[in-house]
């Protein structure tokens, strides 16, 4: 089977390792992807706190690639990119006139029927269920799963998980013999681009996550959106200023863990890409 | 041939402003059988009522036709002017110029034209009316209350000394439902059980009261005035006449650490129990489900020490019919768990507790004594957090509407707190104050104020548990939503008061209208709050939505003021309104030929089977017959049967046809 791809920036950029284990997981597990041809950038924050039209105008003309590119099925890893394009896939099928109006911005036509995934839905689909039997080198570990923001809100538009307590990411760990921990930052802002602006307010918001976790007991923090994985691993530095300790846990990405769990190469997986050594 | 009158309404200026009255009257003074056409500034004034009757004599009329206002504002009036100049009210209808017509259009010769088609088919239909008499049937001046909470109670109580029998049905072991629980009652802080307590007595003892606890309701039949109800009193395994109420069982059962539900879970009661020591009847009832004897077929300690042998583990739920004249619901409401609150951990944490837990700390009779200790290692906390609006107000829990009591109940739990913890430190969070009611908001600025609550406009975002502590999340709105972090000792959560478990299917069985919430529905919001849309089923308290103990005793006392009006008549009148199967001279009898279609459309159960025999009482035909006491004239039998065999009175399809052909044909 063929999934659309769309990576979005940070796919391409500083989670690079992110891909590469969306993609060495897909591989394990037989599932053809095919990244979009000519995407564009999702519009995140930027577009959408400025111009309306432009903010739907950019996601729409990536799912219009998808449609025009037979892909009935895309899987979108980035949290922000994920949300972008499902609500404008959402505000397009309430708005018929919007919809025209964007389709001519674009001038490709635009449809709305492509099946938009995240990472743990593609997850859930289609490795879930071939998982039994493939775990050679069980994840022991106790986790915090880490949905951040974007992942599960809005919730009228997304229709995934729980709002408040998300549960989809710990019952996956669950699966990979992983012990999800109870904890209360699950869905905290972890401060998402105050990190290059305000990097101290990063410093703060991420730090309150990650001392938590650290605090209870977690040895890994599991994560599905490239922003909270750069800033939990990335601003360690000012993390461990604020909390005035030195906590060294690493943050991996859900197919990471999933990867190391199926015994794919750690190479392979990019771990050897991030700023806090992965020791698990 | 018919003699019809025509009174044209000017409503003021709400009909004449847009519609030509005088030539409305003029042209439908021309139709067949019109024997005058009037209009006039007022119709239904005094003078415009003498001048409906007197035409009424002085012409001999068969029918009016009175043209104003909507039927459902002055249809009675008319009907009755009609009546007092000896014409059967039924040969009098109003077409409907005002909501219809006037307040619709602009003024233009459609509009008026309009208003000539609107009589047109009213005169037709009232040419084919029929006179028809009100129905009368019996009343059993008999009530059944169901639900012995205060709503309960009082309705009783009142229903009782008006001179009438009550049926109580209780589905627990004791009547007083939540008002027991509470510790103090706010305005006033008076202990709520000192002011309950004797009213519970008072309805055990009252000659004109069967109180039936450990019961419910199995099933109803009938109509006002003529219920017949099933209720099932459920096997308590103690046989009350014998049983003197010593509480020996209770204190030999080795299953004694079973949740106490009159505690809400903070205690633990045994498996033979008296819910609380002030129980009405105070007599054990052994829960079934959980007692070792049931469940593992032996132990029967309890039955070893009554001193009465007063112990039947062999009693089996009985099942009794009373007939009733009119129904009380009464079956009040409960409130959200803890487990409801994803943000505040599903309510794992055993500090983080609801209002109605906290009533049971606070309580003299309660699991701490009425001191207030924290369920997890019986601290007492030192810093408390109360959240009102705990899910109500907030549509992404599905909740939207203000659950009522929590902003009273809130300021109360502080103020209890604050005078039995010297120096502890309490916060509210909350939307919005909600203190109407009389002395309510000076309760709560005393809480502020002299007892020195911290009130904090914002809603808590989440609460977590941390080194031992509750982190308590929030904003306070009204410092510009700076964040705010408290670690407490004890949360308590005011959460939304709900229905039951249950009432949809209890509104079901009644055919009682219910709202989204499962709520039921009154009649009319304002006008109608305690009856519902089926006669002689009347509410009280909260199963309606939540109250407070006053409006739940008013709202009991409406319910009872009704039941005893009802009660004042030794036959009701109906409208005739209703279907009809008709019945014709043999050997044809009825053009119905026994399907009983109409029997599984109808939603009032009013149509029933009936059997046609011939001299020597054998069955020629079975046809359907309506119960003029149980249908309500929706007429959807009428749509569902397929030989036209059934009609509704006043609206028969000769009557309907005459009408579509008045607005088809030229005139």
């Amino acid at each position: 089977m063929t999934l659309g791809f769309y990576p979005g920036c940070s796919l391409k950029g500083s989670s690079r390792e992110y891909a590469e284990s969306v993609l060495a997981v897909a591989k394990a597990f037989d599932i053809q992807i095919q990244e979009i041809k000519d995407w564009n950038c999702c519009g995140a924050t930027a577009a959408h706190s400025l111009n309306r039209e432009l903010s739907l105008a950019l996601p729409a003309r990536v799912l219009s690639l998808a449609e025009k590119q037979g892909l009935t099925e895309i899987v979108v890893p980035c949290a922000a990119c994920y949300g972008r394009l499902s609500s404008t896939q959402y505000e397009l099928a309430k708005n018929p006139e919007l919809k025209a109006r964007v389709a001519e911005i674009n001038g490709i036509e635009y449809n709305g029927t492509t099946t938009i995934l995240n990472v743990i839905q593609m997850l859930d689909k289609y490795v879930t269920p071939k998982l039994e039997g493939r775990v050679v080198k069980p994840f022991e570990h106790k986790v915090a799963c880490y949905y951040g923001c974007y992942l599960v809100r809005p919730h009228e538009v997304l229709n995934f998980d729980r709002v408040e307590e998300p549960q989809s990411m710990d019952s996956l760990m669950t699966k990979v013999g992983a012990t999800p921990i109870d904890w209360a930052f699950k869905t905290e802002c972890c401060g998402a681009s105050l990190s290059i602006s305000r990097t101290s307010s990063v410093g703060k918001l991420s730090g309150k996550i990650v001392g938590d976790a650290f605090d209870r007991g977690a040895e890994a923090i599991i994560v599905a959106c490239p922003m909270c994985q750069s800033n939990l691993d990335m601003r360690r530095k000012e993390i461990n200023e604020y909390l005035g300790k030195k906590i060294d846990i690493p943050v991996l990405y859900v197919t990471q863990a999933l990867g190391l769990a199926i015994g794919l190469d750690r190479k392979s997986l990019g771990l050897q890409r991030h700023f806090v050594k992965v020791t698990v | 041939m018919a003699k019809i009158g025509v009174f044209i309404c000017h409503c003021g200026e709400n009909i004449s402003a847009t519609v030509d009255c005088a030539k409305v009257a003029e042209v439908v003074g021309k139709y067949d059988g019109v024997a005058i056409s009037v209009d006039y500034k007022y119709m239904c004034s005094d003078p415009g009522q003498t001048l409906i009757k007197k035409a009424i004599v002085e012409k001999g009329l068969t029918g009016v036709v009175v043209a104003s206002c909507s039927p459902r504002m002055h249809e009675p009036t008319f009907r009755k002017a009609c009546a007092e100049a000896g014409l059967n009210p039924y040969m009098c209808e109003m077409a409907n110029l005002r909501e219809h017509c006037s307040w619709v259009h602009e003024k233009s010769e459609a509009t008026t034209q309009k208003a000539i088609d609107l009589v047109r088919t009213i005169v037709e239909k009232v040419k084919h009316n029929q006179s028809l008499n009100a129905i009368k049937v019996p009343v059993t001046k008999t009530a059944l209350v169901i639900g012995g909470g205060i709503a309960g109670i009082q309705a009783s109580l009142d229903i009782a000394n008006s001179g009438h029998k009550v049926i109580l049905i209780e589905k627990d072991p004791s009547i007083g439902g939540h008002m027991s629980q509470l510790s103090e009652t706010f305005p006033t802080l008076d202990c709520s059980q000192c002011i309950l307590t004797p009213r519970m007595v008072e309805v055990a003892q009252h000659p004109n009261i069967a109180l039936y606890t450990y019961a419910e309701l199995e099933s109803i039949d009938g109509f006002i005035g003529n219920f017949k109800v099933k209720i099932r009193k459920k096997a308590k395994s103690v046989d009350e006449k014998i049983c003197t109420g010593c509480g020996l069982c209770t204190t030999k059962c080795p299953n004694k650490k079973i949740p106490s539900e009159f505690n809400e879970g903070l205690g633990n009661r045994t498996a033979i129990y008296v819910p609380f020591p002030q129980a009405v009847p105070n007599k054990p009832v052994i829960d079934k489900t959980l007692c070792t004897y049931y469940t593992k077929g032996k132990c029967k300690i309890c039955e070893k020490f009554c001193p009465t042998h007063a112990i039947k583990f062999d009693q089996e739920d009985e099942i009794i019919e009373v007939p009733v004249g009119a129904i009380v619901l009464a079956t009040g409401f409960t409130v959200k768990k803890t487990n409801f609150f994803p943000e505040y951990g599903y309510g794992k944490h055993p500090d983080i507790v609801t209002g109605l837990q906290f009533e049971r700390l606070a309580s003299a009779s309660g699991p701490t004594l009425g001191e207030i200790r924290r369920p997890s290692d019986g601290k007492i906390p030192e810093t408390i957090v109360f959240v009102a609006c705990a899910g109500s107000r907030d549509e992404a829990k599905g909740i939207p509407y203000c659950s009522k009591i929590c902003c009273m109940y809130t300021a109360k739990h502080a103020m209890l707190y604050q005078h039995k913890v010297h120096g502890g430190k309490s916060y509210v969070f909350y939307m919005d104050i909600r203190a109407g009611g009389k002395n309510y908001d000076e309760f709560v600025r005393r809480a502020i104020e002299e007892d020195g609550v911290n009130y904090i406009r914002g809603r808590v975002s989440r609460v977590y548990e941390k080194n031992g502590k509750l982190i308590v999340k929030g904003a306070d709105t009204l410092l510009g939503a700076t964040p705010v972090e408290i670690e407490a000792d004890m949360v308590v959560l005011a959460t939304a008061g709900v229905a039951n478990e249950g009432a949809e299917e209890l509104a079901q069985k009644l055919h009682v209208s219910y709202d989204p919430y499962h709520f039921f529905a009154e009649a009319h919001p304002k006008l109608k709050p305690v009856e519902t849309n089926t006669a002689g089923i009347f509410l009280a308290g909260a199963c309606q939505a939540p109250r407070d103990i006053p409006e739940s005793v008013a709202m009991a006392s409406g319910a009872a003021a009704k039941v005893a009006g009802l009660f004042s008549q030794d036959e009701l009148t109906r409208e005739p309104l209703i279907a009809v199967v008709n019945r014709q001279a043999p050997p044809v009898f009825s053009s119905c030929v026994g399907c009983f279609l109409c029997m599984s459309a109808c939603p009032y159960h009013a149509i029933e089977k009936e059997e046609i025999k011939n001299r020597q009482g054998e069955v020629i035909k079975t046809v359907a017959k309506v119960n003029p006491g149980l249908c309500q004239g929706c007429g959807t039998c009428v749509a569902f049967c397929r030989t036209k065999s059934i009609d509704i009175q006043g609206y028969t399809h000769e009557e309907v046809y005459s009408e579509v052909m008045a607005l088809l044909n030229d005139y």
